[in-house]
């Protein structure tokens, strides 16, 4: 057989290209659901440390350490293989969504942290003697400033995690890398393993040129 | 309580399971030992490589650090374990796991790289030609200290998600950590394997993440 019919069959890639589409949506949901929850989470997170409440903070700082040291993956398999024994099934999809969600959230949560605490404190004071609450405070003058900073690291690595939702086939999730692998299985032929790989580029190509414009944006003053 | 003490934390299962997981955490630093030399050295070719301004240097040197960055590392991964055997080539768990992760992670460590040493002022490099530095010579003992020192918090960054990344591995059978962990779990039907290799990750790389954390709170507080 040649290189073609091995890797750019075009028979084989139109039966499967259906399932392939398919994984496509189910990536596509996962990395937005990804994306909304854990950046949500972490902003949360990062304004509750912004409290001062110092039993509260310890605990943040070590959830947040806990799910930087810990590989996505590993985490996957452990909600997915060790909540069972607890009498709760996670399904391939929650258990792919909340490991990736809980990796972002303390990623983000780090790097808006760090922008929170990069306002001098003559901004706070500034803002509070003009009559702001904290609140209004946070949401009118540091925040904005903050995540201004915060916008280049926070998208690289939010385009990093969401890349791992290829790790929920190693749980039977039908993305497009386990439509793909059980294509490949099914046929006997590596083809849709390449259209997966295509529909990989076509997904994340244009996030990636949209982080390195974001880098350029936003770049540092020197 | 109890129940639960006897599920997650088996101190029994665990005693069974510990030699295992052990020897799959010396193979997850091989694996660690073996990838981060290996993407660094690629990372350093490709961000000095980036230096030469024309076009039929850079263009490509963008394309390679943006397709790694857009391909996911598993899918990599699979499509050289499982994928180009198809086409007769078989490199084996190990061979795989050492081209695809030499791929994946040089394009991360090029782009910090070049990333330092375009931060590194123009200025220095002509007053090192000046003196009479070759331009490699330039590039070796001028502008890469002061480039390394700019970006360490994203080298450090990166190589512990290197550490990290190196659990894919077990997708190709290497009894690495999670693997070991995995199969020392279908043994005993007893998640408390994959919890102690949980553990086990979180004990070795935490100092690292609290470094980690300090340098680059600094880098962002540094921005403004």
């Amino acid at each position: 057989m040649s290189f073609r019919d091995t890797f750019l069959n075009g028979a084989v890639m139109a039966r499967y290209a259906p399932d392939i589409l398919h994984g496509l949506l189910v990536t596509i949901g996962l990395a937005a659901l990804v994306v909304v929850t854990g950046l949500a989470a972490g902003l949360g997170l990062a304004l509750i440390r912004s409290l001062g409440i110092r039993p509260v903070n310890w605990l943040i700082i070590f959830v947040v350490d806990v799910f930087r040291a810990l590989p996505p993956l590993v985490i996957i398999i452990l909600i997915y293989f060790g909540l069972p024994s607890a009498g709760w099934v996670p399904s391939p999809f929650v258990s792919t969504w909340a490991s990736l969600a809980l990796v972002l959230m303390a990623f983000a949560e780090e790097i808006f942290w760090a922008g929170l605490t990069a306002i001098p404190a003559g901004q706070w004071e500034a803002a509070r003697s003009t009559g702001l609450g904290f609140g209004q405070t946070l949401a009118h003058v540091v925040m904005p400033q903050a995540l201004r900073l915060t916008i280049p690291p926070l998208t690289n690595r939010t385009i990093a995690i969401t890349k791992g939702t290829a790790l929920g086939s190693v749980v039977a999730l039908s993305d497009i890398l386990g439509a793909a692998s059980s294509a490949m299985s099914n046929s006997f032929n590596p083809s849709p393993l390449t259209l997966g790989a295509a529909a990989y580029l076509v997904l994340f190509l244009p996030v990636v040129a949209f982080g390195r414009w974001v880098e350029t944006r936003f770049a540092w003053k020197r | 309580m109890e129940a639960v003490i006897e599920t997650f934390f088996n101190l029994e299962i665990l005693r069974a399971a510990w030699p295992v997981l052990l020897h799959g955490l010396g193979m997850t630093l091989l694996l660690s030992a073996m990838t981060i030399p290996l993407g660094v050295g690629a990372g350093l070719a490709i961000a000095l490589l980036s230096t030469i301004r024309h076009r039929w240097v850079r263009w490509p040197l963008i394309a390679y650090v943006d397709f790694f960055r857009a391909f996911p590392p598993l899918v990599l991964l699979i499509f050289l374990y499982a994928g180009l055997p198809f086409a007769g080539i078989e490199m084996g768990g190990f061979g795989c796991v050492a081209v695809g992760f030499f791929l994946n992670t040089g394009a991360y460590y090029g782009e910090v790289l070049r990333a330092g040493i375009e931060s590194v002022p123009a200025g220095q490099i002509e007053a090192a030609r000046c003196t009479g530095l070759s331009r490699m010579q330039a590039l070796t003992w001028v502008v890469l200290p002061q480039a390394i020192r700019n970006v360490l918090p994203d080298l450090l960054s990166n190589t512990l998600e290197v550490v990290k990344l190196t659990s894919l591995a077990s997708i190709v059978a290497i009894p690495e950590l999670l693997f070991q962990s995995r199969q020392a779990q279908s043994l005993t039907y007893n998640p408390t394997p994959i919890v102690a290799a949980s553990v086990i990750y979180f004990v070795v790389l935490w100092p690292f993440v609290r470094l980690l954390s300090r340098l680059e709170h600094r880098a962002i507080a540094g921005r403004r």
